[in-house]
C-alpha cells in the first residue's frame, strides 16, 4: 500500500489491542458477568460507554475479556501451527528421504475442507473434552489444537523451499563437512537463516487463526456464552443488528483490527526481508 | 505434458479415498450416540433394531465400505438413471429419512446462484482491477486496489456482512436483511426483488474474492509489462489496449489461474458463513443445521463433496495450465 512499509503500524495495532484486553480491565473494573436487569439493552451512557446487552452486562467489559480469549487462541494456535510447519518444512528440506512423504502429507492437508472439518471437530468433541479438562480448558484446547493442527501447511511449504536452497550454500556444506550433527545444524545454521520467512508465516498465521476462531464462534460452534470470544459476541449481537447495532459491530471491528494488525505486520516483515518485492 | 496430467489424475483417487476416510474416522471416533436422546425404557432388542435401521449395525470398516459404494456407484447410477430408485439402499439422512442427495440437490441451486455468481463477479473485478492498477502504477486506482487487497485478508465476511446489512438494509432499506428462498422469479417485480436480496450476499463474498485475487493479478501484470516482448509490441506501435488485453493478459493469467481455481471450492467455506448470516437456504446452511442436529450422514456427505470439489479444482488448474502456457506442454 505504502511505498516503504514499516512494521510499526501492525505492531502498534496489536500492542493497542493487547493493552485493551490486558490493562483495560484494570482501568475499567466492571465485571463482565455482572448483570444489571434494570439497565438492559442500553445504548452508550456514562455508566456503560458501549452499552449493555439483553442481561444488562457491560459490553466494554465483555469485549475486554472476549479479546483475551480471541488473542490467546490466535497466539497459541499460531505457535502450534508454526512449530508443526517448521518441523515438517525443515525435515523435508534437509532430508531427501523424508521430502516425498512429508510433501505428500502437506498436499493432502491442503486438499482438506478445513472449515467443515473444524466445525465437525468443534461440534462433536466439545462435550467429552469439557468433561475431562473442565469446560473452559477443554474448549480452549480443542479449538486451538484443531486450528493449529490444520494451519501449518503454508509454513511447511515455504520453509521447505528456503531450507532446500540453503542446503546448497557453502557454509552449510562446510558445516556438514566438519561433522556438525543435525540438531546443531538446525539450531545454529538453519533456523537463523530462515528467521525472516518464519516471522512472516507467524504473523500471517496469527491473523488466520484469529479469523478461523471467530468464524467457528460466529457459527455457534466455538466458545460458550460464559467465556465469550469476540466471535461469540458477534454471534450474539448479529440477530439484534437492527435494534442494537453496536453489539455486533464492535466485536466485528475488533476482530478486523486484530487480523489487520497481524497481516500488515506480516506484509511489512516480508517487505523488509525482500526489498525487491516491496 | 500428457504423462504429467495422467500422473496428477492418478493421484486424485487415492487422495480422495484418504480424505473421505479421514472424514469418516473423525465422525466415527467422535463420542456421542445418535440414540442417546431416546427414552431408556426402550427394550434392548428394539434398540438394536433401531440402530440397524440407522445403518449402525455393522462394524465401522464395513459401514465405510458401504457408504463408499453408495457414494461412488449407487448415487451416480440413480442420478444418471441407470439404477432405479428404490432398488438399492441409498445414503439416508437421519433427520428426514430421505436420501441425502435429494437434500443436497434441493439446496445446491441457492448456493450456486448466490455464491457462484459472487465468485464470478469477484474474479472478473479482480482481473479488471489488477490490469488497471498495473497499467498506471501509483495512480489513485492502484492505491485504492492495493489498499483493498491489504484489507481483504483481514476483513472477515461476518463483519463486512454485518456492516453492509446495517448500512444498506437497516439504515437505507435498499435491500432485505434476510434472503427469501421461497421467492420465485415470475415477472419484473419478483426479478427485481431477487436482485435486491442477492445484492448484499454477493457483495460480501465478491469483496473477499476480489481482495484476495487482485493482489496476485496486479503483481503478475506488473511482471509481464516489464518484459521485453511488451517493449517490442510498444515499439511496433500496437495500441495500448491490444498490448494489455491480448499480449500481457494471457501471460499474466498463468500465475493467477491456479489461485482462481483453488479459490473456487473455498466458496463453499464462504457459503457456510454467508448463508448463515443472510439465511440463504443452501448447502452451507444444510451442513450447519445437520451438524447441530447430529445428522451425521448428511454432514459426512456434504463434507466429502466439498473435498471432491477442492481436489477437482486442483486437477483442473493443473490440466489448464499447459493450455495457457505452451512452455509447460513439453515438460
Amino acid at each position: 500500500m505504502l511505498r516503504r512499509r514499516v512494521p510499526l503500524f501492525g505492531i502498534a495495532l496489536l500492542a493497542g489491542l493487547a493493552a485493551f484486553v490486558l490493562i483495560g480491565p484494570l482501568i475499567w473494573p466492571v465485571a463482565p458477568t455482572q448483570m444489571d436487569l434494570l439497565a438492559r439493552n442500553q445504548g452508550a451512557t456514562w455508566a456503560h460507554p458501549l452499552g449493555t446487552d439483553q442481561l444488562g452486562r457491560d459490553l466494554m467489559a465483555r469485549l475486554m475479556v472476549g479479546g483475551r480469549v480471541s488473542l490467546a487462541v490466535g497466539l497459541v494456535a499460531m505457535l502450534l501451527a508454526v512449530s508443526f510447519g517448521t518441523a515438517i518444512g525443515v525435515a523435508a528440506g534437509m532430508s531427501r528421504r523424508l521430502d516425498g512423504p512429508l510433501m505428500r502429507l502437506t498436499d493432502l492437508f491442503l486438499a482438506l475442507p478445513l472449515l467443515p472439518l473444524l466445525l465437525i471437530a468443534a461440534a462433536l468433541f466439545r462435550a467429552p473434552l469439557a468433561v475431562r479438562f473442565g469446560p473452559e480448558a477443554g474448549l480452549f484446547a480443542l479449538i486451538t489444537i484443531a486450528i493449529g493442527g490444520t494451519a501449518w501447511m503454508g509454513t511447511a511449504r515455504i520453509l521447505r523451499g528456503e531450507v532446500r536452497a540453503l542446503m546448497q550454500r557453502d557454509y552449510i556444506r562446510a558445516a556438514r563437512t566438519i561433522g556438525t550433527r543435525a540438531p546443531q545444524m538446525i539450531w545454529r545454521h538453519i533456523l537463523p537463516a530462515i528467521a525472516a520467512p518464519l516471522g512472516v508465516s507467524a504473523a500471517l498465521g496469527m491473523a488466520s487463526a484469529i479469523l478461523m476462531e471467530s468464524a467457528l464462534s460466529f457459527l455457534g460452534f466455538g466458545f460458550a456464552p460464559d467465556m465469550p470470544s469476540w466471535g461469540r459476541l458477534l454471534y450474539e449481537g448479529t440477530p439484534h443488528l437492527g435494534a442494537y447495532p453496536g453489539r455486533a459491530l464492535w466485536p466485528g471491528a475488533l476482530i478486523t483490527l486484530a487480523a489487520l494488525g497481524a497481516t500488515s505486520l506480516g506484509d511489512a516483515l516480508r517487505d523488509m526481508a525482500d526489498p525487491r518485492r516491496a | 505434458m500428457r504423462s504429467h496430467a495422467l500422473r496428477r489424475l492418478a493421484m486424485t483417487i487415492p487422495t480422495l479415498l484418504v480424505i473421505s476416510a479421514i472424514i469418516f474416522a473423525l465422525l466415527e471416533f467422535a463420542p456421542g450416540d445418535p440414540m442417546a436422546q431416546l427414552p431408556s425404557t426402550i427394550p434392548p432388542d428394539v434398540r438394536a433394531e433401531m440402530r440397524a435401521a440407522l445403518g449402525l449395525g455393522q462394524p465401522a470398516p464395513v459401514r465405510y465400505g458401504m457408504w463408499l459404494w453408495q457414494m461412488v456407484v449407487v448415487e451416480p447410477g440413480i442420478a444418471l438413471g441407470i439404477v432405479a430408485d428404490g432398488d438399492t439402499p441409498r445414503i439416508l439422512s437421519w433427520q428426514t429419512r430421505g436420501p441425502v442427495m435429494t437434500l443436497i440437490a434441493q439446496r445446491l441451486p441457492q448456493t450456486m446462484i448466490v455464491v457462484g455468481s459472487a465468485y464470478i463477479i469477484g474474479v472478473i473485478a479482480a482481473i479488471g482491477l489488477g490490469i488497471l492498477s498495473a497499467r498506471r502504477q501509483g495512480s489513485a486506482i492502484d492505491r485504492a486496489s492495493t489498499g483493498l487487497a491489504a484489507m481483504g485478508y483481514a476483513l472477515p465476511p461476518f463483519f463486512t456482512a454485518a456492516v453492509l446489512i446495517y448500512v444498506f438494509a437497516i439504515q437505507l432499506e435498499w435491500a432485505p436483511t434476510i434472503y427469501d428462498t421461497t421467492l420465485s422469479v415470475t415477472g419484473w417485480n419478483s426479478f427485481a426483488a431477487q436482485m435486491r436480496q442477492m445484492a448484499l450476499p454477493i457483495a460480501v463474498l465478491s469483496l473477499q474474492t476480489t481482495a484476495q485475487i487482485t493482489r496476485y493479478m496486479r503483481a503478475a501484470m506488473l511482471d509481464t509489462l516489464g518484459q521485453e516482448y511488451i517493449l517490442a509490441a510498444r515499439a511496433k506501435g500496437l495500441r495500448e489496449r491490444t498490448i494489455l488485453m491480448v499480449h500481457a493478459l494471457r501471460n499474466s493469467m498463468i500465475p493467477v489461474l491456479p489461485v482462481i481455481a483453488l479459490g473456487a471450492p473455498q466458496i463453499f467455506a464462504g457459503a457456510i458463513i454467508t448463508e448463515s448470516i443472510f439465511g440463504v437456504n443452501g448447502v452451507g446452511q444444510l451442513l450447519i443445521t445437520s451438524l447441530s442436529a447430529g445428522d451425521l450422514p448428511v454432514v459426512q456427505t456434504v463434507t466429502v463433496l466439498i473435498a471432491v470439489a477442492i481436489v477437482l479444482a486442483n486437477l483442473a488448474s493443473d490440466l489448464a495450465l499447459p493450455w495457457l502456457d505452451p512452455r509447460l506442454r513439453d515438460a
